[in-house]
C-alpha cells in the first residue's frame, strides 16, 4: 500500500494514499467536527463544519472529502477555521426548529453536540423559516422537516445504501426539503418502514412513530393482559441507550425492567424463531421433495418483504409463508397460551419490542389476524423500551438479571442468532442438516454465514442434495442477489434476506449511534459478536431440540405444517406498484 | 401506473421511449430526456417522471428531485399561451407589479397559476434581458414593452380565442 506523510496541527502523519484529511487527523487523535459526514455512507463535504486550512490552498477545505497528499500541511483549528465553521453552524440553526427540550434527539444530536462543541452561545441569525407540515401518516416513521438541516445523510441511506430512494432533495435553495414525490406520505411511497434513514440522521427529522402512550394506557388497564416479547437483537443494544458499552448483553436487565414496567408475562420471541425454524424447515425439505417453487426466501424481515412486494412480485411465490416470527408468538398467544390459560383473547395485548421500525407497519397488516385479533397490538423500538425504563424511574444498569416466562420464554441458541445478518440460515441449516441425515451437525457454527460481506454463500451437503443457500443483507444487496438468480446466472435452493444492512442488530429502531463513533466502532460487527457470544453461552443451540417448542408441538399444534400451523403461523404476500 | 394514460398518450410515450433509447446508455441521460417529455406532454405528470423512472432504473426521487429544482420544467399541466411577466428591477421600478396585478385580474387567477380553459399561464419571471422596453411581458415568444395597466385587456383579448 503506498503511503503518504503529511503534518496535520504540527503532527507527522503517514496514512495509506486516498485517505481523506478527516481520516487522517483522527488517526492522530485530532478530532474534527462533523455533521453530514457518515462513514462510507455520506461523504459529500455539503456542511462545511470539517473545514480545515490546507497549507498553499485558496479557500478552507472540507476535510471529509480532501484526499491527503505527500507533504502536505493542515491546520485544524486556526481561528480562521473556528471562525468559519462557526458561522456557518449558526446559519444552519438560524432556521432550524430549535425545541431542544422536546425533541426526542435531545442529548443524542449531532446539531446539540456541535453547537455545545464550537461554543455556539447565541444565534446571530434570526432567518427566515417555513413552517412544514409534519408527515405522521406511515405507521413506522415520523418526517418533521422542520427539523431537516438538509445534510442528506438519510437520502444516501435510503437511495445508495438500501436501493429505494423513496426520499430525495426536492425544490432548490431555501425552499430545499426532503421529501417522497409529489408532495406524498411516506406512507404513500415505496418506503419499506426499514428506518435506516432514523439511524443516519443526526438530528430530530426522522423519528419512530411512538406507540408508548399506547403501551402505557394498555399496562394500566387492569381488563387487559399485556405481554411482551422481546427480539433477539434488543438484548445487546438496550444497553446503550443507559451509557453502557456497545455489544453488552442485557438479557436479564431487560427481562427484569419489562416486570418492573408492569408487563404480565415476558416472552422471548426467539421461542418464536425456532418455531419459524422448524415450520421453515419443514417448508424447505417439502418443497425439495415436491419440486415446490425455489428458492425458497426467508420472511422474517418486514423491510424486506415490503421492498419484495413492490420490486419484485414475481418472486412473492419464493418466499416463506411463514410469519415473522413476533407475529407467530402473538398468534400462539392468543390460541395456544389463551386456551391453556382460559384468558379471553380480546383481552390479551400483545406487545412487541424490537430493533425494528418496519414491524410496527408489519403488526398493522390486516392478514396477520389469524385468531380473529391482530397477531400483535403494538410494536416498540429499542428506543421507545429504553424511553418507558427512564420514565418508570428505572435504574436499569444496577437491576438483578431474572428470567423469562416459561414455556413460550424458552429458546436456544439458534432462535439468538436471528438478529445478526446469516443467523436464519444458520438456525435452519443447524436443524435441517440433523432432521435430514439423522446425524449431529459437526460443526454448528456456520462461519461462510456470518461477518459483513454484502452476498455469502455457502454449500451443505445433505443426503443425496447439497443445499446451495445464499445470504444478503440490505434491500440493495437483496436486489443484486435477486437479479442474478433472475437471470439464471446463479442458482439456489434457500436465500435469506434481512432488509437493515447487518440484520437486526442495526435494524431501524435500534439506539442510534453518533456519526463520530461510527468512525471509531463498527457498530454491526460488535453487536453481532455479543449475539453470538450469547448463542455460545446457551445450553440448547438447535431449534429442534427445544423442548418447550415440542410441547406446543405435542399439546396444540400437531406437527410443523399442520393445518392448525398454517392457520396460525402462516400468511400471504400482496404485490405493491414500484413508486 | 394509470393504464388510460398510457393508452391515450401512446404516440407520445412511443417518442419519449425513442428518446430514452438514444440517452439511456449516454452520461447525464437524464436531462435530454426530461427536455423531450416536457416537450411532449407540456408538463411532467407523475405518470411520465415514472415512466422514465423505470425505463433508467432509477429512484423516481432522482426525477421529480431534477424537475423540481428547475424551473423550466413544470408538474402542473400549462396553459396554450404563457404570459412572463418580467419582475427584474428596471421592469420592477417602471411598474411590473401593478402590470402583474391588472393580468391577475383580468384572468382571475395567481401568478403560478393556469385559467381554467387553460388558455393562459402566468408566470412572474425573472429579467427578460429587455430592460430598455421596461416593463416587460412574453406572451409565448410575443414581447409587448413599455407598458400600462390600461394596454392589458386589449392584448390578452387578442390570445383568447385564438
Amino acid at each position: 500500500m503506498e503511503m503518504v506523510k503529511l503534518t496535520i496541527d504540527g503532527i507527522q502523519v503517514e496514512v495509506p494514499k486516498g485517505t481523506t484529511v478527516l481520516e487522517a487527523a483522527r488517526s492522530a487523535n485530532i478530532q474534527i467536527p462533523t455533521l453530514c459526514y457518515l462513514k462510507g455512507i455520506n461523504e459529500i463535504g455539503a456542511c462545511r463544519m470539517c473545514l480545515v486550512e490546507v497549507k498553499g490552498a485558496r479557500n478552507l477545505q472540507a476535510s471529509c472529502v480532501y484526499p491527503v497528499a505527500d507533504g502536505m500541511e493542515v491546520r485544524t483549528n486556526t481561528k480562521k477555521v473556528r471562525e468559519a465553521r462557526k458561522v456557518n453552524l449558526e446559519l444552519i440553526l438560524s432556521n432550524h426548529d430549535r425545541k431542544c427540550l422536546t425533541c426526542v434527539r435531545n442529548e443524542n444530536c449531532e446539531l446539540q453536540a456541535l453547537s455545545k462543541q464550537l461554543g455556539v452561545d447565541d444565534i446571530r441569525y434570526d432567518g427566515e423559516r417555513i413552517d412544514y407540515a409534519v408527515d405522521e401518516l406511515s405507521p413506522s416513521i415520523v418526517r418533521d422537516p422542520n427539523k431537516c438541516i438538509l445534510c442528506r445523510r438519510c437520502v444516501a441511506a435510503c437511495r445508495n445504501v438500501q436501493g429505494i430512494g423513496a426520499i430525495g432533495a426536492t425544490e432548490r435553495g431555501f425552499r430545499t426539503t426532503i421529501e417522497p414525490v409529489f408532495g406524498k406520505s411516506l406512507s404513500e411511497v415505496n418506503c419499506v418502514n426499514c428506518g435506516q434513514c432514523i439511524e443516519a440522521c443526526p438530528v430530530g427529522a426522522l423519528r419512530e412513530k411512538d406507540d408508548t402512550e399506547r403501551v402505557w394506557d394498555a399496562i394500566n388497564n387492569p381488563d387487559l393482559h399485556v405481554i411482551a416479547q422481546t427480539a433477539p437483537a434488543v438484548r445487546v443494544a438496550l444497553g446503550e441507550e443507559f451509557g453502557m458499552p456497545i455489544g453488552t448483553r442485557v438479557t436479564g436487565k431487560m427481562v427484569a425492567a419489562l416486570r418492573r414496567l408492569g408487563f404480565d408475562r415476558v416472552f422471548d420471541t426467539d421461542f418464536a424463531a425456532d418455531l419459524t425454524i422448524m415450520e421453515e424447515g419443514t417448508e424447505l425439505l417439502n418443497r425439495l421433495k415436491n419440486n415446490g417453487k425455489l428458492p425458497l426466501i426467508t420472511s422474517c424481515s418486514p423491510g424486506w418483504i415490503k421492498y419484495c412486494e413492490h420490486n419484485y412480485p414475481e418472486f412473492l411465490d419464493n418466499l416463506s409463508t411463514c410469519k415473522s416470527p413476533h407475529q407467530m408468538m402473538g398468534a400462539v398467544v392468543k390460541s395456544y397460551y389463551a386456551e391453556k390459560h382460559s384468558i379471553d383473547p380480546a383481552k390479551i395485548f400483545v406487545v412487541s419490542i424490537m430493533p425494528c421500525t418496519a414491524k410496527k407497519f408489519e403488526a398493522r397488516r390486516p392478514e396477520l389476524s389469524s385468531t380473529g385479533y391482530p397477531d400483535v397490538d403494538a410494536v416498540l423500538t429499542t428506543r421507545e423500551l429504553a424511553k418507558m425504563i427512564k420514565q418508570a424511574g428505572i435504574d436499569f444498569v444496577k437491576l438483578e438479571d431474572e428470567e423469562f416466562d416459561p414455556t413460550l420464554g424458552d429458546s436456544t441458541g439458534a432462535g439468538v442468532i436471528f438478529g445478526a445478518t446469516g443467523g436464519v440460515m444458520e438456525a435452519a441449516l443447524r436443524t435441517v442438516y440433523e432432521l435430514v441425515t439423522g446425524k449431529s451437525i459437526e460443526n454448528l457454527e456456520i462461519n461462510a454465514v456470518r461477518g459483513l460481506d454484502g452476498v455469502k454463500e455457502v454449500e451443505v451437503p445433505l443426503g443425496d442434495i447439497t443445499i446451495k443457500a445464499a445470504v444478503a443483507h440490505g434491500t440493495a444487496n437483496a436486489r443484486a442477489l435477486l437479479e442474478k438468480v433472475k437471470s439464471g446466472e446463479k442458482e439456489y435452493h434457500f436465500i435469506e434476506v434481512m432488509g437493515c444492512p447487518g440484520g437486526c442488530v442495526t435494524g431501524g429502531g435500534q439506539p442510534i449511534v453518533p456519526a463520530q463513533v461510527q468512525m471509531e466502532i463498527d457498530v454491526g460487527k460488535v453487536r453481532a459478536a455479543a449475539i453470538y457470544d450469547e448463542d455460545r453461552s446457551l445450553p440448547i443451540r438447535k431449534s429442534h431440540e427445544n423442548p418447550s417448542v415440542k410441547k406446543v408441538y405435542e399439546e396444540y399444534l400437531g406437527e410443523p405444517n399442520s393445518q392448525k400451523a398454517h392457520e396460525l403461523l402462516h400468511t400471504h404476500y400482496t404485490p405493491r406498484r414500484k413508486f | 401506473m394509470s393504464a388510460s394514460i398510457l393508452q391515450e398518450n401512446k404516440e407520445k410515450f412511443e417518442e419519449l421511449q425513442r428518446t430514452i433509447d438514444e440517452y439511456k446508455d449516454k452520461e447525464g441521460p437524464l436531462m435530454p430526456i426530461m427536455h423531450k417529455a416536457q416537450d411532449l406532454f407540456g408538463y411532467l405528470p407523475i405518470e411520465v417522471q415514472e415512466y422514465i423512472a423505470e425505463a433508467l432504473d432509477i429512484p423516481v426521487t432522482d426525477i421529480y428531485g431534477v424537475a423540481t429544482f428547475y424551473s423550466q420544467f413544470t408538474l402542473k399541466p400549462q396553459g396554450k399561451y404563457t404570459i412572463g411577466v418580467c419582475m427584474g428591477t428596471a421592469c420592477y421600478v417602471k411598474g411590473a407589479q401593478a402590470v402583474l396585478d391588472e393580468l391577475k385580474k383580468e384572468l382571475n387567477i395567481e401568478a403560478g397559476d393556469t385559467t381554467e380553459d387553460y388558455q393562459f399561464t402566468l408566470e412572474a419571471t425573472r429579467c427578460l434581458g429587455a430592460c430598455g422596453l421596461a416593463p416587460v411581458i412574453m406572451i409565448n415568444d410575443d414581447v409587448y414593452g413599455r407598458l400600462v395597466p390600461s394596454d392589458i385587456k386589449g392584448i390578452i383579448d387578442k390570445y383568447r380565442d385564438k
